[in-house]
């Protein structure tokens, strides 16, 4: 696969300088990484065949730009970010590919002004909150005990992927410094519990939506789709089996399959 | 020199298995499996006696610090502490050093402006003021500040909690994290224009700028002892050489575990078990209750780097140490009066360290043992060190009526302190 093309991009009053990372040809769609940052992987290449796909690194998240979190004070700010890394990408109504961390501030984007998305993946988004089901705090959590949250598999090509260091050890830093400092600048947005009020705003939301979830996460367990779903007019769920919180990784064509039939319906 | 006697009211009575059986001391572990209010009240007034005792016996300064769900320290209320010692040792001229209470977790902040402002008065111009960061166990676990957003807070307290003390008129203040009307502190400390002020820290170089540019005192808060609190403190001295600051001793505070005993064999008769609980038990702490942002960018990579040469944790292989290795690596100094004096005098003259901070109770140390250790510091140590810097420096980062203390050698000079 070739590389995707990476541009730099100045918004809010060029206080804040980040990264997107741009490939493929058709209709434009955004994805928004989660909290471990973004990585074009398999699921991104494969879409980029039916789109032209634009992946911005969260203010912060993208290599050589750590400070860019600084000047966004709170999820409001970062939702305008949003917008404004948007007009510059020259996308008026895209579709949206949210994971995760992602999910969440797709879902805000979506509710926040139902003008700037066409279409709405929602793949395992956190943004809720069950008491009888609470979200795993996936930021104190140990990476042993992460392993089988994350994954249905533990011991599948995936994980073991994941759980493989590079063999260049100054690599390895870049690595863990770029992982950690992701869910530094996520965190900023939903420490300590992620539930700042979408529940509130979801009725906004008015582009068809897809709830995609593997069924085995241990981070936002499935149940939370029918949450979501409660909530958004125009919605559909597709529950992933053998996929945890990751499912783009664990269950590749399936998850392609059957995003790319929603976003071209 | 100025020494002063440091507590964390630790639980003294955990289970021999506490370490295999239970996750972490900090942040989960659980209270009604491991204690009662009724022997926690026990543990509270014994500190409260032997934080007493150690200001009656001749030490410079007092120390009580903040942390919340932790069972090798359950102060959450270092001011609460801080009132009850101030009271007790009116009179004496002995420093209240609360080291202290957290900014960042304190909202609004000016609540520490005010019951700073209480002990100061209350002690009649006599405290320290501590001013932490706080740890990420307190701050995000138990406190839930934003991790990222922690050091600004900080900074943006301490702004306040200055302007607080130090205005004349009442001022509305626009913070990003608090927005105040009008403060207008009620009372204001008796020392003209604030207390001193000490920064506790834990070696990086964010807080060392802090501490600098503010002139503040700078207190490396280790519990690995001074042979390897020396890279950091060597460093610290290379930074303010290089802001051409001057190198006085006073700039800075040290934490050091101190045991003291009739002779070196009886020292590790008294304390040996002492010291394994507090390593073994009392930092059994689980890291990943350090979360993602906690450490700014350029300390998560020098610590990346740190842990690739394989100097990351102090701690490391500790588990099977004995007695002797804690003594060996000075982590404790421990042992009979005049060892513990020479290892003192190495220790002050290696830091260059004018305020140190000793810690006299030490993990699962009785109550009985730890009059001990205070009595036989304060009798045939404390004398021997007292005067150190005494007549080179000015320890502008102590409470100004106390600075002219006279040291307890002049006093105990007839006769000898042995």
């Amino acid at each position: 696969m070739s590389e995707p093309k990476e541009q730099t991009l100045e918004v809010w009053g060029n206080k804040v300088e980040t990264k997107v990372l741009t490939k493929g040809s058709g209709p434009p769609l955004v994805f928004l990484h989660g909290a471990m940052g973004l990585t074009w992987d398999p699921f991104l290449e494969q879409l980029s065949e039916s789109f032209t796909v634009y992946a911005p690194y969260l203010p912060g998240t993208a290599p050589g730009l750590p400070d860019a979190i600084k000047p966004i004070d709170n999820l409001w700010d970062l939702v305008l970010v949003y917008y404004e890394i948007f007009d510059k990408l020259n996308l008026e109504k895209p579709g949206v590919v949210g994971h995760s961390f992602g999910g969440m501030l797709a879902a805000e984007l979506a509710a926040t002004n139902p003008e700037r998305v066409a279409k709405l993946v929602l793949m395992n988004p956190i943004g809720l909150w069950l008491d009888e089901n609470p979200v795993k705090n996936w930021m104190t959590t140990s990476q042993l005990e992460l392993g089988p949250l994350i994954f249905s598999d533990p011991t599948g090509p995936a994980a073991q992927l994941m759980a493989t260091p590079p063999a260049d050890p100054e690599e390895g830093i870049q690595m863990a410094l770029r992982t950690t400092w992701s869910l530094a600048c996520t965190g900023k947005f939903v420490w300590p519990i992620p539930d700042k009020g979408l529940k509130k705003r979801l009725h906004r939301i008015s582009s068809p939506t897809l709830l995609l979830w593997g069924e085995d996460d241990g981070i936002v367990p499935p149940v939370y789709a029918d949450e979501f779903a409660s909530s958004i007019e125009d919605t559909a769920i597709q529950i992933i089996p053998k996929a945890g919180h990751l499912p783009q990784l664990e269950q590749l064509e399936p998850v392609v399959s059957v995003t790319n039939k929603f976003l071209t319906s | 020199m100025k020494i002063s006697a440091f507590h964390l009211m630790p639980h003294r009575d955990l289970p021999d298995n506490f370490e295999e059986e239970y996750h972490s001391v900090w942040v989960d572990p659980p209270f009604w499996d491991l204690a009662t209010p009724e022997q926690v009240s026990k543990y509270y007034n014994w500190t409260l006696d032997e934080l007493v005792h150690a200001a009656k016996s001749g030490f410079d300064g007092i120390c009580v610090n903040e942390h919340h769900q932790n069972a090798y320290g359950f102060m959450p209320g270092p001011n609460v502490m801080g009132g009850a010692l101030a009271l007790a040792t009116r009179g004496l001229d002995v420093a209240c050093v609360q080291m202290g209470a957290t900014l960042p977790t304190t909202n609004p902040p000016i609540r520490i402006a005010e019951e700073y402002a209480m002990l100061d008065c209350i002690s009649e111009g006599r405290l320290v003021a501590g001013m932490p960061l706080g740890t990420a166990m307190d701050a995000n676990m138990a406190y839930g500040i934003t991790p990222i957003e922690q050091r600004e807070r900080y900074y943006e307290a301490h702004d306040l909690i200055l302007k607080a003390w130090e205005s004349r008129e009442p001022f509305a203040f626009n913070g990003k994290y608090t927005q105040l009307p009008m403060v207008n502190v009620w009372p204001r400390p008796i020392q003209n224009p604030r207390p001193p002020i000490w920064v506790p820290g834990m070696g990086s170089l964010s807080t060392w700028e802090f501490a600098a540019n503010n002139n503040h005192c700078y207190c490396f808060l280790s519990y690995f002892g001074h042979a390897q609190g020396k890279a950091v403190m060597d460093s610290y001295w290379q930074f303010l050489e290089e802001k051409e600051i001057e190198q006085n001793p006073y700039r800075v505070g040290f934490l050091q575990l101190v045991a003291v005993s009739e002779t070196d064999e009886q020292a590790e008769k008294d304390y040996a078990e002492h010291v394994k609980y507090f390593y073994n038990k009392g930092l059994h702490i689980a890291p990943e209750f350090t979360p993602p942002g906690h450490q700014d960018y350029r300390s998560l990579e020098n610590n990346l780097r740190r842990q690739l040469k394989g100097q990351a944790n102090a701690r490391e292989g500790i588990k099977n140490w004995s007695y002797k290795d804690y003594v060996d690596k000075q982590f404790v100094i421990s042992g009979g009066p005049s060892s513990v004096v020479e290892q003192l005098e190495n220790l002050i003259d290696s830091l260059h360290v004018g305020n140190l901070m000793v810690l006299m109770q030490i993990g699962s140390m009785p109550h009985e043992l730890t009059m001990k250790n205070i009595d036989l510091f304060t009798n045939d140590v404390l004398p021997h060190i007292q005067d150190r810097w005494s007549d080179k420096y000015e320890n502008n980062w102590w409470p100004e009526r106390l600075r002219t203390k006279q040291p307890s050698s002049e006093l105990t000079a007839v006769g000898g302190a042995e």
